[in-house]
């Protein structure tokens, strides 16, 4: 028995900012003062609150310690490990009161989530299959094997309203029902788990692999229990190279626990699962894409029908869902589908994990009840705008979705009210934009992404996003006439109604929603050759002016295009033709003489 | 099959359960445009100019794969179908070198009909940034300009799925995804066969063959050539497709007019050689199989096949029958034999040879084939340069008269021309060998079990008492499964005949390229065959070696089949390439 768990976050956003160093100095000062025996240190996933790593946390006190330096761990272990003494200096300064600490849970960033998906991220050792078994880990894949016929867990599914956390949102229930259902020939199905996070931006799927990878082995045996599977295969991509380790060695013990192979809990159920990389293409999170190149062709979507569940996997019945929608599942087993169902708004139910980002000061990963609304999140649970800025708009559903604008701030968050609104759930992405923001300009960055990760399959993608990204291009340029603006809007409804796949047919939506809210600021550029948010450049030019310009030389200095001039004590003009509008001399006049228009 | 009713603009159609909705629409009389699908070879929903509506569904859908179900109803001419397909248009129009009045397409490119059809009234609409590509033109037989590839991979899906060999295929992604081989390899590189079967899919100018028309013209202009042409059996089956012809016309009449009145000197028939082949072949055969060689003999007149047996199979190499092709051997001949009897120089002859195929182009060049320094052939035409040179002459093809070829290089049997159809050589081949088994006159004369367009039949013959095992495969992802049974054990042949060609030459990659929006409902395989076996059934002739033009050459010149002389001439030897050389 340990007197004091150390837990330390391993996940990505904090091991690149040192987490690993952390642990070892951690480990060498608590062997150094001879608590090795009495203090033991837990390599956690992710607890969410990314921007204040590397986080660590101290039981049984639950000191919270955020953005901890090497430097900081002889102080923690003389002070707090050995003497019993906190180091508030250190503590995450929402958690500090006037008389001492106060819970996590009841901080402004953690009070309103609920976390069920991220359940175990950052309370256990996700190396540690015995940690996961001490946290109701295959339990619930122990009473669906001893005790639920496969139809039975198919309705509990389908009960708890489960929809799809991949984006669109597809009943899960239902999907594992047309799978089982096909049973003409008795043959092979398949059930495969999309970890092939690719939105900019998001990455709660990877923290629930990092964090706990259990969780999606278990889910998908189940899930291979219920449609009649004995192959699952979970297409991870390489970029998140501690995930893929994750799961590695998850595999490896779920195996040697009996969990995974022949003959698990003793039935006569068998079910493998095997890890397939992805080389980073975009495209492979679209199912169809996704299982072409598990199957080892180039990765690209293929018509629907088929849909998967008739003919997906090398030709074979395939669920396939998404890291997070397995994440439920075990949750929903054990504690019943009413009990999902409770949370949530009327079609959507649960909670969803939304990665916040952008112009927010807690930027991370929150699991909130379906139904919060915009204001909450970003207000409450994300802290907030920096500086005191306005918001703007919140982007969801990354290059396939939309930007919500302040006048749908209260709209609860849901499948639905975010289809109806012009955006959609997405993966959960969530970046808030203020009033620095072109909303052009953001556009045209989803364009960016779009054009790159295209397949370069069905024509109205490969060429016609291409096209809106010149469009957009040269709206930011000035260059466009109210004629084009109309052509590029066209030509949005067109590839919506003819691209093969979902990424495609959604392409067009960032700048669909954004003509939708912010057609002034398009026509602003257009029109007027003017950027209201001051960010595209080419519209932009910078003055100095003479009046408050006292002729100190440091933004002549500055400049990199060496396009001020100006004799000393003398007013300076800026060379508009030589200017390349990096912001140099603004930032570093010390008379707020030079402006952007 | 049960029928499945559904609703096309509003009219009931019935069509059987399966079907897509182009192939419904088809039976109610709508042709749905299309660009990228080839029935069975090439069904990706890619390029979407078949967008329809279907009530309820969420947006437009791709009737070349969509299945209909009871009681749907499509809409195929609704001003957003229409409107959608032209912006399609537009789109891969951006993207596409127009240099449309110069383009080898220009008149028969699936891209222009398209435009034309849906009224493409701006093709700049969509002006934007354009990737320049560099031809390739690395491969002996053909060029590659991807500035006019519109990236609807029928060419990759040909290669890949019929012939097996895979050899192009989508580099890149996105704007930047084009169709070319691994590494951006030239072709010539790489284990391609030549075998064109992607020029004859190919709906744009984007493939095609090296034109060697003009070196043509050249040589029949020269005063000190003499320029002999030989035509393949399957050329006369396909020529007339580019003239209006219906599929499968036998044109062999107008076809000789026309060659006299390019101007060569003489006009002679690769049918000769054809059963020349047999008369070798057939020898060959019956060495082997009484004298313990290599078995199972495998043909060798198709050089794709040849070729990929190279590259493949390498170690089945001893199998192939030494002896050249027709077309080579006819070569081999006009500037031996022929040039002895008629005084000619043979070094002043230039022989020319109109084929279905472009791995002629290839073949012609390899070693081990002519001898003292001169080519059994010098240039080999497509039919479609055939057809191209007929144009510029200004010969009015229909208007011409039926003549018949010049002697003795002229005379064939019905054996000859079956040699364009798959499982043509086999049927020739066994009317001679059965006949030099059993001395029998009037032994049997159809085989018709290897008749057909299947792509891999087999069949048993049992002759004197003896069974001989034969094979036949056409296409060369089906001669792959052949051989790889062949090889594993799992089957046993005496003789086996492959055809690179799906079909077997009638079908071959120099034929006049057909529209998909035809080849998708129509065998042409099979249609084509039909005139070559026509011909056949009306020959007095049958087998080859009662040519007797044959006859008069073993017998004046060669002394029997297999001798020395003959082998001097008309064999030749493989090189085991293996897949990278």
């Amino acid at each position: 028995m340990y007197r004091s768990h150390v837990l330390v976050c391993g996940g990505t956003g904090c091991t690149s900012s040192g987490s690993e160093e952390i642990i070892q100095a951690l480990q060498a000062e608590i062997d150094k003062n001879g608590l090795t025996s009495e203090v033991s240190v837990v390599k956690t996933g992710c607890h969410g609150l990314c921007a204040l790593g590397p986080i660590m946390i101290v039981y049984p006190e639950a000191s919270f310690y955020s953005m901890v330096k090497v430097e900081d761990i002889p102080e923690i272990v003389s002070e707090h490990l050995l003497k019993g003494r906190v180091v508030t200096r250190l503590l995450y300064n929402e958690t500090v009161t006037e008389d001492g600490m106060k819970s996590l849970s009841d901080t402004a960033f953690y009070k309103k989530q609920h976390r069920i998906a991220l359940r175990n991220c950052g309370v256990i050792n996700p190396e540690n299959i015995d940690e996961y078994i001490g946290t109701d880990g295959y339990q619930a894949l122990g009473k669906v094997l001893t005790e639920m016929t496969p139809d039975e867990v198919i309705q509990v599914v389908l009960d708890s309203g489960l929809r799809g956390r991949g984006g669109a949102g597809f009943p899960t229930g239902r999907k594992w029902q047309m799978a089982r259902n096909f049973v003409q020939d008795g043959g092979q199905k398949y059930v495969c788990c999309n970890a092939d996070e690719g939105d900019p931006g998001a990455f709660m799927d990877r923290s629930v692999l990092e964090g706990d990878p259990h969780v999606v082995l278990e889910a998908m045996t189940i899930a291979g229990y219920a449609i009649g599977a004995s192959q699952g295969y979970i297409y991870v991509r390489a970029e998140y190279p501690i995930a893929v380790e994750r799961l590695r060695i998850a595999i490896g013990q779920a195996r040697e626990y009996g969990l995974l192979g022949n003959n698990i809990f003793g039935t006569d159920f068998s079910f493998d699962i095997d890890l397939r990389l992805g080389a980073g293409a975009f495209v492979c999170g679209e199912e169809t894409a996704l299982m072409t190149s598990i199957e080892g062709n180039r990765g690209e979507p293929r018509p629907r029908p088929p849909f998967p569940a008739v003919k997906g996997l090398f030709a074979r019945p395939t669920i396939l869902n998404n890291v997070e929608t397995y994440a439920n599942i075990p949750q929903i087993i054990l504690h019943g589908a009413n009990w999902f169902a409770s949370m949530g708004t009327e079609k959507s139910k649960g909670t969803k994990v939304f990665a916040l980002g952008g112009k927010i000061n807690n930027t991370g990963l929150v699991e909130i009840p379906m139904g919060t609304t915009l204001r909450e999140v970003i207000e409450e649970i994300g802290g907030g705008i920096p500086d005191g800025k306005k918001f703007k708009a919140a982007q969801t559903g990354g290059p396939s979705g939309g930007c919500i604008p302040a006048e749908h701030y209260d709209v609860p968050i849901d499948y639905d009210n975010l289809l109806a609104i012009g955006s959609m759930m997405g993966s959960g992405g969530l970046i808030v934009m203020d009033e620095d923001n072109c909303m052009v300009d953001i556009a045209k960055f989803f364009l960016e992404f779009t054009v790159d990760e295209s397949c370069g399959k069905c024509t109205p993608c490969r060429v016609g996003t291409k096209r809106m990204y010149e469009m957009l291009d040269k709206i930011t340029k000035g260059q466009a006439t109210l004629e084009d603006l109309d052509k590029l809007e066209e030509l949005c409804y067109y590839i919506k109604e003819n691209a093969l796949c979902g990424l495609g047919q959604t392409a067009p939506n960032p700048v669909l929603s954004t003509l939708r809210y912010f057609r002034d600021e398009y026509v602003a550029h257009v029109v007027e050759k003017r950027c209201p948010a001051g960010v595209c450049k080419a519209l932009l030019s910078y003055t100095i002016d003479a009046d408050k310009c006292k002729g100190c030389t440091l933004c002549a200095r500055n400049c990199p295009a060496n396009a001020i001039t100006g004799a000393v004590k003398e007013p300076h003009v800026i060379d508009q033709s030589k200017c390349i509008k990096c912001g140099a001399c603004m930032e570093k006049c010390r008379f707020s003489a030079i402006s952007k228009k | 099959m049960a029928n499945v009713n559904i609703k096309i603009n509003g009219m009931a159609v019935s069509a059987p359960e399966g079907s897509t909705i182009l192939e419904a629409a088809k039976i109610a009389g709508i042709d749905i445009p299309t660009l990228c699908f080839l029935k069975d070879i090439n069904e990706i929903g890619a390029c979407r100019m078949c967008v329809v509506e279907v009530k309820g569904a969420r947006s437009l859908v791709a009737a070349c794969v969509y299945p209909i179900n009871e009681g749907m109803e499509v809409f195929t001419n609704t001003p957003k179908v229409l409107d959608s397909r032209k912006k399609t248009l537009q789109l891969i129009l951006s993207t596409h070198d127009r240099k449309c009045l110069s383009c080898v397409r220009s008149g028969n490119c699936e891209l222009q009909k398209l435009c034309r059809d849906l009224k493409v009234d701006d093709e700049h609409l969509y002006d934007g940034e354009r990737i320049e590509y560099e031809i390739d033109n690395s491969a002996a037989h053909m060029y590659r300009d991807n500035n006019k590839c519109v990236l609807c991979r029928r060419c990759s899906a040909v290669c890949d799925k019929i012939q097996g060999v895979g050899v192009i295929g989508a580099n890149e992604r996105g704007f930047k995804t084009n169709l070319s081989s691994a590494f951006e390899m030239g072709l010539g590189e790489t284990s391609c066969v030549s075998c064109g079967q992607c020029i004859a899919v190919c709906p744009t100018g984007a493939i095609s063959e090296k034109d060697n028309t003009n070196e043509v013209f050249a040589a029949i202009a020269d005063p000190e050539k003499v320029v002999l042409v030989q035509t393949a059996p399957a050329v006369r089956a396909g020529l007339g497709e580019a003239f209006g012809y219906p599929i499968g016309t036998n044109v062999e009449g107008k076809m000789v007019a026309a060659l006299r009145r390019l101007g060569f000197d003489k006009v002679f028939d690769t049918n000769f050689s054809a059963d020349l082949t047999i008369m070798e072949e057939a020898t060959e055969f019956l060495d082997r199989f009484s004298n313990g060689g290599v078995l199972p003999l495998i043909t060798s007149c198709s050089p794709g096949w040849v070729k990929y047996c190279e590259h493949y199979f390498p170690d089945m190499t001893e199998n192939l029958s030494s002896c050249k092709s027709p077309q080579q051997m006819f070569g081999a001949i006009a500037k031996s034999y022929y040039a002895e009897k008629m005084g000619i120089d043979p070094k002043s002859i230039v022989m020319v040879s109109i084929m279905p195929c472009t791995a002629k182009k290839f073949e012609i060049g390899r070693d081990d084939e002519g001898r003292d320094g001169m080519a059994d052939v010098d240039i080999a035409l497509t039919v479609r340069e055939l057809s191209r040179m007929i144009e510029r002459a200004g010969l009015n093809f229909s208007a011409l008269p039926d003549e018949e070829f010049d002697d003795p290089l002229g005379i064939y049997t019905g054996a000859g021309v079956i040699f364009g159809a798959t499982g043509g050589v086999m049927e020739a081949a066994l009317r001679t060998a059965v006949y030099k088994l059993t001395g029998d006159e009037a032994g049997p004369v159809d085989f018709t079990e290897v008749r057909g367009v299947e792509g891999i039949k087999e069949a048993t013959y049992n002759v004197n008492g003896t069974e001989v095992k034969v094979a036949v495969a056409s296409g060369l992802k089906n001669a792959k499964e052949l051989l790889t049974k062949v090889k594993n054990g799992e089957a046993n042949y005496h003789f086996i005949e492959i055809m690179g060609c799906p079909g077997g030459c009638v079908n071959g990659g120099g034929q006049p390229q057909v529209h998909a929006s035809i080849r998708n409902f129509t065998d042409i395989r099979a249609i084509r065959a039909k005139a070559l076996y026509d011909i056949d059934a009306a020959s007095k002739l049958r087998k080859s070696h009662e040519n007797p033009a044959i006859k008069e050459l073993y017998e004046t010149y060669l002394g029997e089949p297999g001798s020395h002389k003959a082998h001097e001439l008309l064999h030749t030897t493989y090189v085991k390439r293996g897949l990278y050389n």
